[in-house]
């Protein structure tokens, strides 16, 4: 059977465009390999809900996930996209019954956002994750780090995740690295039509205060310290003692697929990271290819939502299960709900902007955590001539690890325009090859003997 | 090392971490019960042989690669607990087995 859209994702973007595509009578696969809808903004939004902790960000997600559920959309949970070839719209997967194939006219990549990776001395030490990582134990498992907890960084998820973790009774210390002023970030404008989430903003401060988060504001230098694990985080000018350390500098867009598959993608200055350029509908630069969501440039959830039903409204028209009329009047809801919703997006960028350490690290700090590749070397290889990340796989290695380059291909590329003296966009970004995800060789040749079989 | 919250989420599931049983609540990651179990790494890196916990929890950092019911490299943060799972270290570059 060939689905009319495959979408990968259940997050924000895939559930409601799944939603919007059902309404428009198509066939539908979602495929997702957590193991509930949600994707990370509410990750286990179903079973979390009831924990005073998270409820109170996880509830507006509940009536998505209820409507995805009853939308009639096939839904595969638990299951890994490792190969897609856009020309044919054939998807190979992996989940809890094997690996097998899935043919759809038109894919949907809503893959998301990921956190940006941080490198700072120590980073590689157990006890240090990211703020996101904390936020994933808190939704699924309603656990929170015991003893000192350090978290730092700056952006909305860590004022929130302060908040959160307070609530559940493990204030942290909080160290902001913001060095942009309010004044500058105030200049791009959206106050007035951002003014709903600046409310939610300032409510989340008041809050991590009111529950004792203590904050130390701005944090330069930071170092995580320790010898087989965390025991102090210290920063230009002072220290503390550390059990566990969750550090964030924003997200980017998850574009291993969409980078994969070799869709166009441009440099976003404003957000320090690539993104796949699509039109206003989420078309891609390839005729089978839509993308929405955090992976098409991050706006947060409200925008995914918007983004999702209007690329699900484009599928429909162009498989001609609507017509233009109908496209025009679906879509004016979702495209004023993604204007309201970028309307801060420039602002927080601006007030957010990761300090130029965080993108291209010191010397003597681990870029590429896989293969334990530090910048130091990664410049040196760039004087030698590596002209970008995958030139540079062939030097150092870096890229070729498990992760694919996912952690540090952003630094790599930002650490050889350093050394080049260009911009960062003239620096082409890696180019991941499949397997996506790892699958045994028993999955490979289990699937090569399914391809042998006669369509069904 | 994470301190569950048994009122908000009560452990129901029993796996095995390095051979000692752990309760976790279901719904977690193989990943969450090494950092339930409170063990100081869930593997050492092949260059390097220095320890490791998940960092990311997402399934994008790969630092979380442990051996599950028998089979190395999983990334233990995308796979969800099951009765009587084995989650266990993994010491370098996997072993191949026959």
């Amino acid at each position: 059977m060939i689905h009319d859209l495959a979408i990968i994702g259940a997050g924000p973007a895939g559930m409601a465009a799944a939603v919007e595509a059902r309404a428009c009578g198509l066939s539908v696969l979602v495929v997702d390999d957590n193991p509930a809808p949600g994707g990370q903004v509410f990750r286990a939004a179903e079973a979390a809900a009831p924990d005073p902790a998270v409820g109170p960000e996880i509830a507006p997600g509940l009536a998505l996930i209820a409507a995805f559920r009853a939308s009639g959309a096939e839904y595969r949970p638990a299951t890994t996209l490792w190969h897609l070839d856009p020309d044919e719209g054939l998807l190979s997967l992996a989940g809890p019954q094997g690996v097998d194939e899935a043919r759809a006219r038109r894919v949907l990549l809503a893959t998301g956002a990921q956190e940006r990776a941080v490198p700072i001395p120590g980073w590689t030490l157990p006890g240090v994750m990211t703020a996101g990582a904390a936020q994933i134990m808190l939704k699924t498992t309603g656990a929170v780090p015991a003893g000192r907890t350090v978290l730092a960084g700056q952006g909305p998820l860590v004022w929130l995740l302060a908040v959160q973790l307070a609530r559940a009774g493990a204030a942290p210390l909080l160290l902001e690295t913001r060095s942009t002023g309010l004044a500058a970030a105030l200049s791009q404008g959206g106050l007035w039509s951002g003014r709903r989430l600046l409310a939610k903003g300032l409510a989340l401060m008041a809050e991590a205060r009111r529950r004792g988060v203590r904050v130390v504001r701005p944090v330069r230098g930071l170092r995580a310290e320790g010898t087989t694990r965390v025991e102090r985080i210290a920063w230009d000018g002072g220290a503390a003692p550390c059990d566990t350390l969750l550090l964030h500098e924003g997200v980017i867009p998850q574009t291993h697929v969409s980078r994969a598959i070799g869709v166009d993608h441009a440099w976003d200055a404003g957000q320090a990271c690539w993104r796949p350029v699509t039109d206003g509908f989420g078309a891609s630069s390839h005729d089978r290819i839509a993308i929405a969501g955090d992976g098409a440039g991050i706006g947060g959830w409200e925008a995914a939502v918007a983004a999702g039903r209007l690329a699900a409204l484009d599928t429909a028209r162009r498989l001609d299960a609507l017509d233009a009329a109908g496209v025009a009047a679906r879509s004016a809801a979702p495209l004023a709900a993604r204007r309201a919703a970028l309307a801060l997006r420039p602002l927080l960028d601006a007030f957010y902007a990761p300090p130029a350490s965080v993108l291209a690290p010191p010397d003597d700090v681990l870029a590429c955590r896989c293969e334990e590749v530090t910048a130091g070397a990664i410049r040196a290889a760039a004087r030698l001539g590596a002209t970008g990340p995958n030139q540079m796989k062939a030097y150092l290695r870096c890229g070729m690890g498990p992760c694919q380059g996912r952690i540090c291909a952003p630094s790599v590329a930002a650490l050889i325009a350093e050394v080049r003296g260009v911009p960062p966009e003239t620096i082409a970004p890696l180019r991941p090859r499949a397997p996506y995800k790892p699958i045994t060789v028993g999955q490979l040749a289990a699937s090569a003997e399914s391809a042998q079989q006669p369509p069904q | 090392m994470f301190r569950p919250r048994p009122d908000a989420r009560p452990a129901t599931i029993e796996v095995l971490v390095d051979g000692t049983p752990v309760l976790v609540p279901a719904g977690a990651s193989a990943a969450a019960a090494v950092l339930l179990a409170g063990l100081p790494a869930i593997r050492e890196t092949p260059v390097s042989g220095s320890p490791r916990l998940p960092l990311c929890m997402m399934g994008v950092c790969f630092d979380c690669l442990a051996e599950i019911d028998g089979v190395a490299n999983r990334q233990a943060c995308m796979v969800p607990v099951a009765p009587g799972m084995r989650i266990a270290r993994q010491h370098g570059a996997r072993a191949a087995r026959p």
